[in-house]
């Protein structure tokens, strides 16, 4: 058994902020199941939102503009104390990071520089060219570097272990061996980042299969708001790699079919730069209105920006269209659709990012401190990850510190340890007729088809069934190999028994709230509804699926109105 | 090469605790259209050989983790279409000069260790402005191209000296030194100057251009390397070092 104060789990922005900070006041150490370098975080492209006011068009930006900002954005969902602390920080973790060493790009008077987003009345994001997350986790891993953090890499965590209401540790497998390890904590962070490759047609990583936010629940934690799925607009057809916002941010157009801007038709005023929401659905009906190209893309048009601003501005998404597409985007338009991209929803956190279980944290995408309501903005997910990592750090070492026995739980961390090492020792015995890769891609089919971009009763309907049907289909799998030395096949169908949990709360979830607000978007009930579902829903893991039950959204300053751009 | 074609994927598979030694073993693979290496690998790993290792993450050339040796040269496997291998046989072997783990997956170890000597953080402590630093965009561009590695290990596994001389820092954390030097915000370039000024530094690269050419991101180690040298020999002549 292995004993740290604070156990981080993650290797990304949110979980290594997190980690520098508790490591201020308590012996800290990251568990990480890919290098902390290979972490999703370096896939962020367009920028990091603060208003610092360095673009000569941002000059009245404010903290009270960017809040407004996020809260509208979210569709009113976020809780507004949230966001003051959010937002309100933003500018000197921003700057603390320009301190640790990230290269921003940079004003002619040398300051960062700040460039437009969607949803945003103001050019406040902060970037480096195209590759913003990049600089960032390099520079977060640094930072680690320079100040000792114990990481434990290729580490998988399996089961977060609860021992009556309190958080104990967690258990681990390790890839390369296969060993399982109990790591006893008096406190545990997550940011394990999101779960979007439980949906096909995914920007994500690979390596993002929600399995953290599955631990927690598996654990009694309940995860909030999970329906709440953004779907990206502007991802490359076939791979859906990313092409970011920051291209719209530029002046980059979106044409259909008929070489029209078509935003033209929906968000006159602010054309390409509406909030993801607005523009993913607003693509996704030129396609099925038959004003796509073969049915399934639009064109994101940067030509008219020019050779040298692509090459200075985007120069990493010209390389991708390059490699990926074999198009040169200089020169031709970017064939483009609406991809999974973003989970607003995740473990459900406080402001301090505390959740039930006593001792156990959580920040980043994996958390719903609920910052982003129904809707992310782009650039603010790279703040949430230092603002509410910094946060988690401080509020789980000052709970370490603060209590008077540590080491606790040793009987519990033994017990969960055997009952892991029987989970792995059946999985790995069984042989059963089911093909889990072909469960996996059943369910990131059904997801995304059927809990989309447009959602309607009886297709979410359907998908709960389905669920359900591949969780039954799930028992019955066998694994191709039973060896221990770095077995993907055991590690990736541990995941994929939590990626089933997570479907199922997203579409019961979804199916439950019958209105329209931000991301969900539901054909029987096109309207935002706020007298009946201005609220939380929360997801508690039962053996017979999701128990669903819902809480308040904090509404402070400001008071919904109509959401319009 | 046809769009639907059989290819062979000849992988280099070993364990070192149960193996004695690595050897290639062949699998058919049917390609249509657009298929990378990485996804013909997934596609062996999930319906042919559960038993296959290997590194995986971002799947768009951005994380570093699945760099590999494939017909001939050092690629991210995910950026790499098969078609354009334009090949019936891909051959498939981990990055070189590092140890197997299993298969295509290596102990990045030592190379994260050299990484580390180099003090990789910027350092800036005696003057922290309240608000950012202040640094032009003349300033601002000589770190275009340095920030852009991926530290994926291709130029290590390729450089000949980091095969020689396993002390050697190698090309990725010599270029990472590099990033701070050039750093107008850094304020140790001397120390960094002294730990890169080392027979197992900078003078140890016989400048062959194999980092650069393995590049996957089209970097070019060998000029940070060549950028050091000249920084060395400046301060040793002036006596400040």
């Amino acid at each position: 058994m292995k004993y740290h104060q604070v156990i981080v789990v993650g290797g990304g922005l949110a979980g290594m902020r997190a980690a520098l900070e508790a490591a201020k006041l308590c012996d800290t150490a990251v568990i990480s199941k890919v290098h902390p370098l290979r972490s999703h975080s370096v896939s962020a492209q367009g920028g990091i939102n603060a208003p610092l006011g360095n673009n000569p068009e941002g000059k009245d930006d404010s903290v009270e503009r960017h809040s407004f900002d996020t809260v509208k954005g979210s569709d009113f969902l976020a809780d507004q104390d949230a966001v003051d602390v959010f937002i309100g920080s933003s500018a000197d973790r921003v700057y603390e990071m320009e301190h640790w060493g990230v290269p921003f790009s940079r004003t002619e008077d040398g300051r960062i520089a700040q460039r437009p987003f969607g949803g945003a009345g103001f050019p406040r994001t902060c970037y480096c060219a195209d590759t913003t997350g990049h600089v960032m986790l390099h520079c977060m891993y640094e930072r680690a570097i320079r100040h000792d953090i114990k990481f434990y890499e290729e580490w998988q965590v399996i089961c977060l272990v609860n021992d009556g209401g309190a958080c104990r540790g967690v258990i681990a497998i390790s890839i390369i061996t296969g060993e399982l390890e109990a790591f006893m904590a008096d406190a545990v962070i997550f940011g394990t980042g999101g779960a979007g490759r439980t949906y096909g047609k995914s920007t994500n990583a690979i390596i993002n299969t929600g399995s953290g936010m599955a631990v927690a629940y598996w654990a009694g934690v309940p995860l909030k708001d999970m329906e709440f799925i953004q779907f990206h607009p502007t991802s490359i057809i076939g791979t859906n790699i990313l092409m970011t916002e920051g291209a719209r941010g530029e002046g980059g157009y979106l044409v259909n079919n008929r070489g029209e801007r078509f935003m033209k038709n929906y968000t006159p005023k602010f054309m390409e730069l509406a909030p993801r929401d607005i523009v993913a659905r607003s693509i996704q009906t030129e396609i099925n209105e038959g004003r796509g190209f073969e049915n399934q893309h639009v064109h994101l048009d940067l030509r008219h920006l020019g050779k040298a601003k692509i090459m200075e501005r985007l120069p990493g998404i010209r390389d991708i269209c390059l490699h990926f597409l074999g198009i040169d985007p200089i020169d031709t338009p970017i064939p483009i659709q609406p991809a999974q991209h973003y989970t607003m929803g995740g473990i459900d956190c406080n402001i301090n990012c505390e959740t039930v279980l006593k001792g156990f944290y959580a920040a980043g995408e994996c958390a719903c401190v609920s910052v982003h309501g129904s809707n992310r903005l782009g650039g603010n997910s790279l703040l949430e990850t230092i603002v509410f990592g910094k946060i988690a750090g401080d509020f789980a070492s000052r709970y370490a510190k603060g209590l008077s026995a540590t080491g606790q739980g040793k009987a519990a961390m033994k017990k969960a340890l055997k009952e892991q090492e029987e989970k792995i020792n059946r999985l790995l015995a069984s042989t059963g007729s089911e093909n889990p890769a072909k469960i996996r891609a059943e369910l990131k089919s059904v997801m995304f088809e059927n809990v989309g971009i447009f959602r309607d009763t009886k297709p979410m309907q359907e998908a709960v069934a389905k669920v359900r049907e591949l969780r039954e289909r799930y028992k019955k799998i066998s694994l191709d190999f039973k060896g221990r030395r770095y077995n993907l096949d055991l590690c990736r169908n541990l995941e994929l028994e939590g990626k089933i949990d997570l479907a199922e709360a997203i579409a019961a979830g979804a199916l439950a709230r019958t209105e329209s607000r931000g991301s969900h978007f539901h054909l029987g009930y096109p309207k935002r509804d706020d007298d009946n579902w201005l609220k939380h829903t929360m997801a508690t893991h039962t053996k017979d699926g999701p128990k669903l039950s819902y809480s308040t959204v904090t509404i402070t300053k400001y008071k919904p109105e109509e959401r319009k751009y | 090469m046809k769009e639907h074609s059989e290819v062979t994927f000849r992988i280099l598979r070993f364990d070192p605790t149960m193996d004695h030694a690595p050897a290639f073993q062949d699998y058919k693979l049917a390609v249509k259209g657009a298929l990378t290496v990485l996804e013909g690998l997934f596609e062996i790993l999930e319906n042919q050989d559960g038993s296959l290792g290997m590194r995986y993450s971002c799947r768009s050339a951005v994380c570093g983790s699945c760099a590999m040796h494939i017909n001939g040269a050092y690629r991210l496997a995910c950026e790499t279409q098969i078609r354009h291998l334009n090949s019936r046989v891909i051959t498939i072997r981990p990055l070189a000069h590092l140890p197997i783990i299993k298969d295509l997956v290596v102990d990045m170890g030592p190379f994260f260790e050299k990484y580390k000597r180099i003090k990789p953080y910027l350092e800036a402590s005696t003057s922290i402005p309240d608000k950012e630093f202040i640094q032009s965009p003349r300033k601002r561009k000589r770190l275009n191209e340095i920030i852009d590695c991926i530290l994926c290990g291709a130029c290590y596994a390729s450089c000949t000296m980091t095969l020689t001389d396993p002390e050697y820092l190698g090309p990725a954390a010599l270029m990472k030194a590099n990033r701070f030097v050039q750093d107008s915000r850094d304020e140790i370039t001397r120390e960094r100057l002294a730990i890169v000024n080392d027979e197992n530094g900078v003078w140890r690269c016989h400048t062959i251009f194999n980092c650069q050419i393995a590049c996957p991101k089209n970097l070019n180690p060998t000029h940070s390397i060549a950028q050091l040298k000249q920084k060395v020999i400046i301060n040793r002549l002036t006596g400040r070092l």
